[in-house]
């Protein structure tokens, strides 16, 4: 793909080392001319001096035979009107970074008035991120599909867990699962399971279904369920402000440490159920003063890594909640791996990684009409394919179990008309459902891909 | 200096040369000439054989790269394919000897055609179209051609595009620098093959028009005859002027005819310049040649002389006729174009039109500081500002380029002086421009290393000489200069 990318800050980098990695074709365009020569010294990319708002500089870039233009310097107005031009002037997708708060609810109208095709925030996608990670303390990871209907979640099997040393038959008889295992991860290999696969200790296990479900798999496994019940976040911004929000929705009782007293009087006016507490929260006292012992899960977002990893480690000597940091500098990530700081989040790795996502699948779905959404999972030896199933279709009208699928492919969930439903030998895929397929194959176009046409 | 990397390339680029002997082995088996063609299939094989088996052992990941690596790469990928491009040239006793052998694949690779052959037509054909082959192979570069196949990870392969590549800058078209080298070769391509027809529906046989074909598009200058290309007609030799005229040109202009980007193209400034030198030296020089009786007739004149400035600016150094009799005027004007040479990005040599025009832009702006002192100049080309980085190196670049001029001409005085008993054969003005022809790759230059002469009666120092001018006008000076810097070396 021909991708423009304007701003060369820590995201941009990022993005166009793994997309230059993956084969695109791509053009940088930065207003700083070291930064510029400094890319293309290392990667096999175009540089090119100027501003990306600029439409000349645009149609240097190649605008009119671009697929995709992403926006991620560090104005959001910039960000947006070089994407409105790039719609105007090719017919390309596009995609903005837009961090301001203030455009945080307008984002549904931004994006769909000015045609872009993703709108990301790293901000609340951290906060999204931190806040699926509190619903699910047990979960390694989460992904969501049919526009958040469907969730596919990483948790590692432990050696007293109920499923641990059974077959997925028996698993599946004796407890009657609400969610289906999709996919396991055995040491570097990853399976897509049959009834008879056995799972061991340590497995990684991705299982699919509804939220609601989902919950109800922890709780059946007796897992910390609906994640935690309370929550203290240190450091004010932004993100503990998305977070904050998400989590009162949930009915977690959220506290909130800030130092700003200017900053805790906005918090407090828009955020009436928190608890917000004028007090450094790095200050020991104050925090074991307002019980930090009691607190299920201990969030922290200050501006300074090394308070943030300090914070956590002390924190682990205090409770044992589930502790989630936020890091920015990608050279502490190897320090922090040896160091026990519960879940790190980095902003930029987010962003860059919603943003690499949508690329991957524009990537697939380019020239099918049929893929809705692609994800590619553990280091691209999965695919999990979201396929809208036109009329006529040879594997509509047919119970599942009378199809000849081939090997290696799972047909993980059914959305018939908003429903999820978890398919059965008996279940029929119908025309206009958006079927999700886990398959270790590469590079299916269409649904009648997964047959098996050989026998 | 990641020494794996250089292994990495260099092997690979053995095993190219092998594959490049193969199209001279055919013209062998197809003219019947059985020893020439074992001798091409030998050298062939080694190659390829020296190339795999290395390959093998030597698979290194640690393909990481920079500037001074692909700098060192480029000066012996050159060295090295010209010790075995000459190869052929000894065992099938083209030349007497082997250092002649490298003077003659030097300068073809480099694309100079300054040659020791006396009579190029009693050479076997086989051997004849490796001589012009060569040029092909050198016009458009060495490592651009690597890069169309060899499979690189990272931007580290720009180092090599740039390290070969001639121009003050060296840009890419595309994102990608193997996309990029397969447009240039697409182009080359695309150019040698239209000529190649031209000239056959002009009259020339096949082989012949592809070996002209060769040394015109890499713009080399070895020619079939002693008399270049005297002997072929006025329309061979309208195409052969055309086409010579289009290989000086910066290839980005046909990029943009191809993408119909009729502005951007005509929007080179280098390539007005080019052309207006051209026009108006061929008419200074038609004036001054019909005003001292050597044509009868302006058309002829004109011909003439347009096709020895195409063939001087574009560095080919063919010859339509023997130029070393016209006037004073006519042959100042030559040895002056000789130094100009053709633009950036083309598979000509020389200066580089670029350099001289952000030369003279900013001297230009130096003399207005020195009326407004405080006043601030930029220097502009083709409606960009020439970045300050730029002009910087391009002021080194000529004092590098005036000095190594100057003490290669003062080492080959001083070498044909003490070995030639005749003192007056060597003068002045064949001495200097043998330097200035080798160091520009042109090819002739006037008296005795005029289009009718050559390069074979001079000592073997001198020869050497000539030789490393010949690689470092076509390198641009600095990779073959910094393999003498001993930071070059150091860990």
């Amino acid at each position: 793909m021909q991708i423009i990318i304007v701003g060369c800050g820590n995201v941009g980098r990022t993005l166009t080392e793994a997309l230059s990695k993956e084969g695109h074709n791509i053009t940088v365009i930065e207003e700083d001319s070291d930064v510029v020569k400094k890319v293309v010294n290392r990667l096999d990319v175009m540089g090119i001096v100027g501003n990306g708002v600029s439409f000349s500089i645009l149609k240097d870039a190649g605008i009119e035979t671009a697929d995709l233009m992403i926006a991620v310097t560090d104005s959001d107005e910039r960000n947006l009107l070089s994407c409105l031009i790039a719609r105007k002037a090719g017919k390309c997708n596009t995609i903005a970074r837009v961090r301001g708060h203030e455009y945080a609810k307008e984002i549904g109208f931004i994006k769909d008035e000015l045609g872009l095709s993703m709108v990301i925030n790293p901000e609340y996608a951290l906060a999204s991120e931190a806040a699926r990670l509190l619903k699910f303390p047990s979960a390694n990871k989460i992904e969501t599909f049919a526009k958040g209907k469907a969730e596919l979640v990483r948790m590692t099997v432990s050696e007293d867990s109920k499923l641990c040393n059974r077959s997925l038959k028996d698993i599946n008889k004796e407890m009657n699962l609400p969610v289906l295992i999709g996919m396991v991860k055995r040491g570097e290999d990853v399976f897509i399971p049959d009834g008879s696969f056995i799972l061991h200790d340590k497995d990684e296990i991705s299982v699919i279904g509804t939220p609601r479900k989902m919950i109800a798999f922890f709780r059946m496994m007796g897992k910390p369920t609906a994640g935690v019940h309370s929550a203290t976040i240190v450091g004010g911004g932004q993100t503990c402000f998305y977070l904050a929000q998400m989590l009162l929705s949930y009915g977690i009782n959220v506290k909130i440490f800030e130092n700003d007293p200017a900053r805790c009087d906005e918090l407090a006016a828009a955020l009436p159920e928190a608890v917000v507490i004028e007090a450094d929260g790095t200050d020991r006292n104050e925090l074991l003063e307002e019980n930090l012992a009691g607190t299920e899960s201990f969030v922290v977002l200050t501006g300074v890594d090394e308070e943030n990893i300090m914070l956590s480690l002390y924190a682990a000597t205090v409770t044992r909640a589930k502790r989630i940091i936020r890091v920015h500098r990608p050279g502490y990530n190897e320090l922090i791996g040896t160091l026990d700081v519960g879940s790190v989040l980095n902003p930029r790795n987010i962003t860059a990684e919603k943003i690499l996502q949508y690329v991957r699948g524009m990537t697939n779905s380019l020239g099918s009409q049929q893929i809705e959404s692609l994800y590619r999972m553990y280091g691209e030896r999965v695919e999990a394919i979201e396929f809208v199933i036109p009329a006529g279709s040879p594997v509509t009208g047919i119970p599942l179990a009378e199809l000849k699928i081939k090997k290696g492919v799972l047909i993980a969930c059914i959305n018939h008309e908003g429903d999820i439903i978890m398919p059965t030998g008996s279940s029929r895929i119908q025309a206009g459902d958006s079927v999700i397929i886990l398959t270790t194959h590469m590079g299916f176009d269409e649904i009648e891909d997964i047959l098996d046409r050989a026998q | 200096m990641n020494y794996d990397a250089i292994k990495y390339v260099l092997l690979r680029l053995i095993r190219l040369m092998g594959a490049l002997l193969v199209p001279p082995l055919l013209v062998c088996l197809y003219y019947r000439e059985w020893i020439d063609a074992a001798i091409f299939a030998a050298v062939a094989a080694v190659c390829i054989l020296i190339g795999y088996v290395t390959a093998i052992k030597g698979k290194t990941e640690g393909k990481a790269f920079y500037a001074r690596e692909g700098l060192v790469i480029t000066a012996f990928a050159w060295i090295i394919f010209s010790l075995i491009g000459a190869i052929p040239f000894s065992l099938t006793g083209s030349t007497d000897n082997y250092l002649d052998s490298v003077f003659e694949t030097v300068s073809g690779f480099t694309t100079t055609g300054s040659t020791i052959m006396t009579d190029p037509s009693v050479l076997g054909h086989g051997i004849q179209f490796w001589r012009c082959f060569t040029h092909w192979v050198g016009g458009m570069g060495i490592l651009v051609f690597l890069l169309t196949i060899m499979p690189m990870t990272g931007g580290y392969s720009m180092h090599l595009m740039r390290a070969e590549s001639p121009g003050p800058t060296v840009g890419k078209y595309v994102p990608k620098v193997k996309d990029t080298a397969k447009i240039l070769y697409g182009i080359y391509i695309g150019i040698t093959v239209t000529e190649t027809i031209l000239l056959m529906i002009s009259g020339l046989s096949l082989y012949e028009a592809l070996c002209v074909t060769f040394s015109t598009v890499g713009t080399g200058g070895f020619g079939l005859y002693p008399a270049s290309c005297g002997v072929y007609s006025v329309a061979s030799r309208t195409i052969i002027t055309v086409f010579m005229a289009m290989c000086g040109i910066n290839f980005s202009v046909y990029y943009f005819l191809l993408k119909r980007k009729w502005k951007e193209a005509w929007n080179c400034d280098e390539m007005r310049f080019y052309l207006m030198t051209i026009f108006a030296s061929a008419l200074l020089i038609s004036w001054n040649a019909m005003r001292a009786g050597i044509f009868d007739a302006f058309g002829e004149a004109f011909h003439h002389s347009l096709f020895t400035v195409t063939s001087i600016m574009t560095t080919t150094g063919f010859a339509s006729i023997d130029y070393n009799g016209w006037p004073q005027f006519s042959r100042t004007l030559i040895i002056i174009l000789t130094f100009v040479g053709a633009c950036a990005g083309s598979t000509g040599g020389g200066f580089k039109i670029s350099r001289i025009v952000i030369l003279v832009k900013n001297a230009r702006n130096e003399i207005h500081r020195a009326i407004h002192p405080k006043s601030v100049h930029k220097v502009n080309m083709d409606g960009h500002v020439v970045e300050e980085d730029t002009v910087r190196s391009v002021s080194a670049y000529l004092a590098i380029y005036v000095m190594v001029f100057l003490i290669s001409f003062l080492l080959v005085a001083f070498f044909e002086s003490i070995s030639v008993i005749d003192m007056e054969r060597f003068d002045f003005e064949t001495n200097l421009t043998a330097v200035a022809a080798t160091l520009n790759n042109v090819g002739p230059g006037l008296n005795l290393v005029g289009p009718a002469g050559g390069f074979h009666d001079f000592t073997w120092a001198s020869k050497i000489v000539l030789i490393f001018d010949m690689l470092a006008g076509r390198l641009e000076l600095m990779p073959i200069l910094i393999l003498g810097s001993r930071h070059t070396w150091r860990k």
